[in-house]
């Protein structure tokens, strides 16, 4: 039965799923519903964001939904109108895209050699390379900006590059070595006897078969660093505030005295278009298949 | 193979996507020597020169701020950068062991100000500024809050008045016959109350800083109660929090306030600061009195409403004639890191009644300069008056207590306001926190 | 062009290329050694870049703050275990702890359940990109815009007055309430709506995490078990679930530590207030707020200390999938 069932997979996988779909009326009231609950609260606040700030404070987002409407484009307007909006934006794309390349590289290569590598010590070591996520990022900036600053580095994208790199890596090689880790033996040592070298093997086969890992990655480090103002703010801000990101500028929507909450809404969803095409770009790797099945069972 | 690596693909076309952009975003690079000689009229030439700073001020405070550096701008040549935020505490805190600093900053409090000298962070202002004209200019007040062991450290860029008590004059007007003392207040309040379901509106949710707007009330509750000497030795550590005057100030917040307030404690704890004074202007009124700083002007309902007809003030009544003139103040201290020629002559110019004068004149700011005095409207002139003419002059105690003495008062407050405390157990807690702070 | 833009490039293009370059280098120097030298070099030099930048930017602060948690404030004075003493002796750090514990529990149990629940269950219906995009749209918003978003959802007015948030709204359409949802101490309400809020963020990372695994199943596999007449819970149960431990052993792990750090989310939405505070918002308030470097170090020792035993459980498991890999 199994065996006459594999060449016509195709069709048989479509039935199958059709099959599953017809029972499926409580499948889709649970999804749709989860759905529902994970998108109120942002739907309020896209309301929100285009009402006027008197309305949003003094009546719910949903009494905005029926008429008399009194929707504005006011709230966009002004963080659109922020002085430095433009070259923040430019800066919060030049900190998060090397920021998210280079770790992504530099923890290839070491889940690689943690997954498919023997040498003594290594659970220790990768326990302790995933035990450091635990460092509390506050905890690390002192003694970073101190070296910056004897680099004579402190202000620059470079500084905030190497910094977001360090940060990222014990998660990003948690995730890729667990995903490599479940890669099949037999792939590699196949390929060993036919004579490819680890690096080889690395770029031929580890690679390519963990990209939906290696998408997801992506996102997971292009979210962080995109939505970071801590770490830009400490490193950059007294030195060299004209490569601040997007963050600074949203967070500086709230004056010192308390008013201008209303933008934040405008502001976080303009601020959230970016990672959300990221997202959409990536996703279509983490479609079945793209693995070709290899991921033993 | 190729193919497989497509996944970069996305991040590679932003990167490509945003070099398409900076190429026709122009004027992203700094100023260069693009200012005529000519244009440099003062006594100095700082052309090229770049001062950095770092303040609280962001959007239209921000705006107002480089308004004020403009001319400074044009007389040197000069370029100020500035970066606005409120994380400013976090950078300085990160900045003073490092020493990666800007050249000048907004400072959170005098007590930090303290700190950051004893670290030999701060440069000293005396042989910076024109001292001579700045004390006689400036509220003695607040240049003593500049000062460490009588060096002037800091200056004030703008300043604000506590202890307004606000109201909708439609209500009730209280105009030209202002209660003089609390029992008169309370008293008259209540009296021309009408359909307000509370006597007060109260709102302390500030996020990270929650409960200031009570740790205010209680400042003014006791200034005017026992006085600015006793209010300078509590916030000194030298009154007990246990003390009687303490616990009486304590317990007319509770008693008179929070009893009396739109929605109860609860509601305060849950309101947000800029939005408690909306019950004002609400039909039927939530409430009949607000206490709030000169700020609240623009903030919440007060935006777009006018001053003497939709709502007006009066100063904090006595509860003790002989404190009546005493005014709380706060403000937006300034100090100096790095003492280059351009810092010093923008700090030098930043303290002078026509630097000032600007700001004051956009609005939204009091002036510490006796000689600046373009406010914009009739409050803000009186409030203005308040500041540089007090004969009491204290600042927010809150911002000069040591930080975890300061931190304990606005989390006591918070859980005193939603009831979960009595003010005895308040009071306890917060000694037990004052004998670890100031033994330090 | 900006000059910006061009460290950019070059940073996204060349440092990648220097990366791959020092890859193949290392094969090729590690010609001139042993054929028997090789394997016990090799991996070192494939984790030197990764080991230069943790032991740089995480390891070197961490070993000066286990050193500065035995220091006083200045670092001047050796101090022995005083700050510990502080922190077990304080009401608000044990208060703080116990809330951690809660933060840890069910954060952990919502996100990696939910995220399970929902990557299996949009793995069957045809929206399934949609669905995901909404789920993981929290992940998208910054911290600040996500506290306003609760703030609508959790604001209080007086009973009478129109309510605001959304939740007193819906349930004074059953005539309950209002709740001031953030005040309440009794069961530690507040702090579980502080943990509905994290667990809305980050179930998405859960999903996405636990959904890429999922794609990674032979499907061979489960069309096999359900020709042979297996029903979709048991092929789940039988199949999927064995084939996914891993995966929410990772999840799992992550989110352990995120709630052991969480901060973020408290820190804008009560503060602490209330007995809603954490241990790494204590933290940072000893660090930035108050200057205390030996108290701030002692927490930041005690979080590491925490997550030792899920270290372990993880070297456990990593020996198992080895062994039948």
């Amino acid at each position: 039965m199994t065996a006459a069932a594999t060449p016509i997979e195709q069709p048989v996988r479509k039935q199958s799923r059709l099959r599953r779909m017809r029972g499926g009326v409580g499948l889709h009231v649970v999804v749709i519903g989860l759905i529902i609950i994970w998108a109120i609260p942002t739907f309020g606040l896209l309301v929100n964001s285009f009402r006027p700030a008197a309305d949003a404070n003094s009546t719910g987002w949903w009494v905005g939904l029926f008429p008399p409407y009194h929707f504005t484009f006011e709230n966009y307007a002004h963080v659109l109108g922020q002085s430095n909006i433009a070259t923040n934006f430019m800066n919060s794309l030049i900190i998060s895209i090397p920021a998210t390349v280079i770790p992504i590289f530099v923890a290839a290569f070491a889940a690689y050699a943690f997954s498919w590598m023997e040498f003594p010590g290594r659970n220790i070591l990768f326990v302790v390379v995933v035990g450091l996520l635990v460092v509390p990022l506050q905890a690390t900036l002192i003694p970073i900006l101190k070296l910056f600053a004897t680099w004579g580095i402190a202000g620059t994208f470079l500084a905030v590059w190497l910094a977001h790199t360090g940060y990222g890596l014990p998660f990003a090689i948690y995730l890729l070595r667990n995903f490599m880790g479940s890669l099949p033996k037999e792939v590699f040592e196949s390929a060993a006897i036919d004579g490819a070298s680890p690096v080889t093997s690395f770029f031929r086969l580890a690679i390519p078969m963990s990209v939906p890992a290696i998408a997801a990655l992506a996102i997971f480090q292009f979210l962080f660093v995109w939505n970071d103002l801590l770490v830009a703010l400490i490193y950059m801000s007294a030195v060299n505030p004209d490569n601040l990101p997007l963050t600074v500028s949203i967070a500086g929507l709230v004056t010192s005295t308390g008013g201008g909450s209303e933008f934040l809404g405008a502001a976080a969803f303009l601020s959230m278009l970016l990672p959300l095409a990221v997202f959409f770009a990536l996703q279509r790797y983490f479609v079945r298949g793209i693995v070709g099945g290899s991921v033993k069972g | 193979m190729r193919s497989t690596y497509r996944f970069l693909a996305p991040l590679m076309v932003l990167g490509l996507l945003l070099a398409a952009c900076t190429a026709a975003t122009p004027g992203a690079s700094t100023a260069d020597g693009s200012q005529e000689p000519g244009a440099s009229q003062g006594e100095e030439d700082l052309t090229g020169a770049e001062v950095t700073v770092i303040g609280t001020w962001t959007d239209a405070e921000q705006e107002s701020f480089l308004a004020m550096v403009a001319p400074w701008e044009e007389q040197t040549g000069a370029t100020v950068k500035y970066q606005g935020t409120r994380s400013i505490n976090d950078i300085l805190a990160a900045g003073i062991p490092t020493g990666v600093l800007p050249d000048l900053a907004g400072l959170p409090g005098p007590g930090q100000m303290a700190e950051y000298v004893a670290a030999g962070a701060l440069k000293p202002l005396d042989d910076v500024l024109d001292i001579e004209t700045y004390v006689e200019e400036t509220s003695p007040g607040l240049v003593a809050l500049g000062q460490v062991d009588g060096v002037t450290y800091g200056t004030f860029i703008k300043s604000a008045v506590k202890g307004l008590i606000w109201y909708n004059p439609t209500l009730h007007d209280y105009a030209g016959s202002e209660p003089a003392t609390w029992d008169d207040l309370i008293a008259e309040g209540e009296a021309n109350q009408g359909d307000a379901e509370g006597l007060w509106c109260l709102g302390i949710e500030s996020g990270d800083a929650s409960g200031w707007p009570a740790t205010d009330w209680i400042e003014e509750i006791l200034l005017h109660q026992a006085g600015p000497d006793v209010y300078n030795q509590w916030w000194a550590g030298e009154v007990a929090w246990t003390d009687p005057a303490i616990q009486t100030a304590f317990e007319t917040f509770m008693n008179d306030v929070v009893a009396n307030t739109y929605g109860g404690g609860t509601t305060a704890v849950a309101t947000k600061f800029d939005l408690a004074g909306d019950p004002l202007f609400a039909s039927p009124p939530g409430c009949a009195l607000f206490h709030q700083a000169s700020f609240i002007t623009g903030l919440g309902a007060f935006v777009g409403k006018t001053a003497g007809t939709d709502y007006n003030a009066f100063p904090f009544p006595a509860f003790n004639d002989e404190f009546a003139t005493a005014v709380e103040g706060a403000g937006d201290l300034f100090g100096m890191f790095h003492d280059t020629p351009a810092a010093k002559s923008l700090m030098r110019y930043l303290v002078t009644a026509d630097a000032q004068d600007i700001w004051v004149a956009r609005g939204g700011a009091l002036s510490a300069n006796k000689n600046a005095t373009s406010y914009p409207d009739d409050i803000s002139t009186l409030m203005g008056g308040m500041i540089t003419g007090a004969e009491q002059f204290v600042f927010d105690a809150s911002d000069q207590m040591p930080t975890a003495m300061g931190a304990a008062f606005l989390s006591h407050l918070v859980s005193l306001t939603a009831g979960s405390e009595t003010v005895e157990e308040a009071l306890a807690e917060l000694q037990t926190v004052a004998d670890d702070a100031y033994s330090e | 062009m900006d000059e910006r833009v061009i460290t950019a490039i070059i940073a996204v293009v060349g440092v990648p290329a220097v990366l791959v370059a020092y890859i193949w280098g290392t094969e090729q120097a590690l010609r001139v050694v042993p054929e028997k030298m090789k394997p016990r070099i090799r991996p070192w030099l494939w984790m030197l870049p990764a080991l230069a930048f943790l032991g740089l930017f995480l390891l070197y602060p961490m070993i000066g703050t286990i050193i500065a948690s035995f220091q006083n404030t200045l670092g001047t004075v050796w101090v022995g275990l005083e700050n510990y003493e502080w922190f077990l002796g304080s009401n608000d750090a044990l208060s703080a702890l116990k809330n951690n514990v809660l933060w840890l529990i069910f954060l952990t149990l919502f996100t990696v359940g939910f995220g399970l629940l929902i990557a299996v269950f949009v793995d069957r219906v045809r929206y399934e990109s949609v669905a995901k995009s909404l789920i993981f749209l929290p992940l998208a918003i910054s911290m600040v815009a996500a506290g306003v978003i609760w703030l609508y959802m959790y604001q209080y007015k007086p009973p009478g007055a129109v309510q605001t948030g959304t939740l007193n709204a819906a349930i004074g359409v059953f005539g309950l309430g209002p709740i001031p949802w953030l005040q309440v101490e009794d069961f530690s309400v507040n702090t579980f709506m502080l943990i509905i809020v994290m667990t809305w963020m980050w179930t998405g990372f859960g999903m996405v995490i636990i959904s890429a695994a999922l794609k990674g199943i032979n499907p061979e596999l489960l069309e096999a078990a359900r020709v042979d007449g297996a029903n979709e819970w048991q092929v789940f149960k039988g199949i999927i679930f064995p084939l996914l431990v891993p995966t929410l052993v990772v999840v799992g792990t992550t989110m352990v530590i995120t709630a052991l750090k969480a901060f973020d989310i408290v820190f804008t939405m009560t503060s602490g207030n209330l007995n809603t505070d954490v241990i790494a918002n204590l933290m940072y308030k000893e660090m930035f707020r108050v200057g205390e470097f030996g108290r701030a170090s002692a927490i930041a020792v005690v979080l590491l200390v925490a997550i030792v035993p899920i270290m372990f459980f993880n070297i456990g498991r990593f020996r198992a999938q080895e062994a039948v890999r």
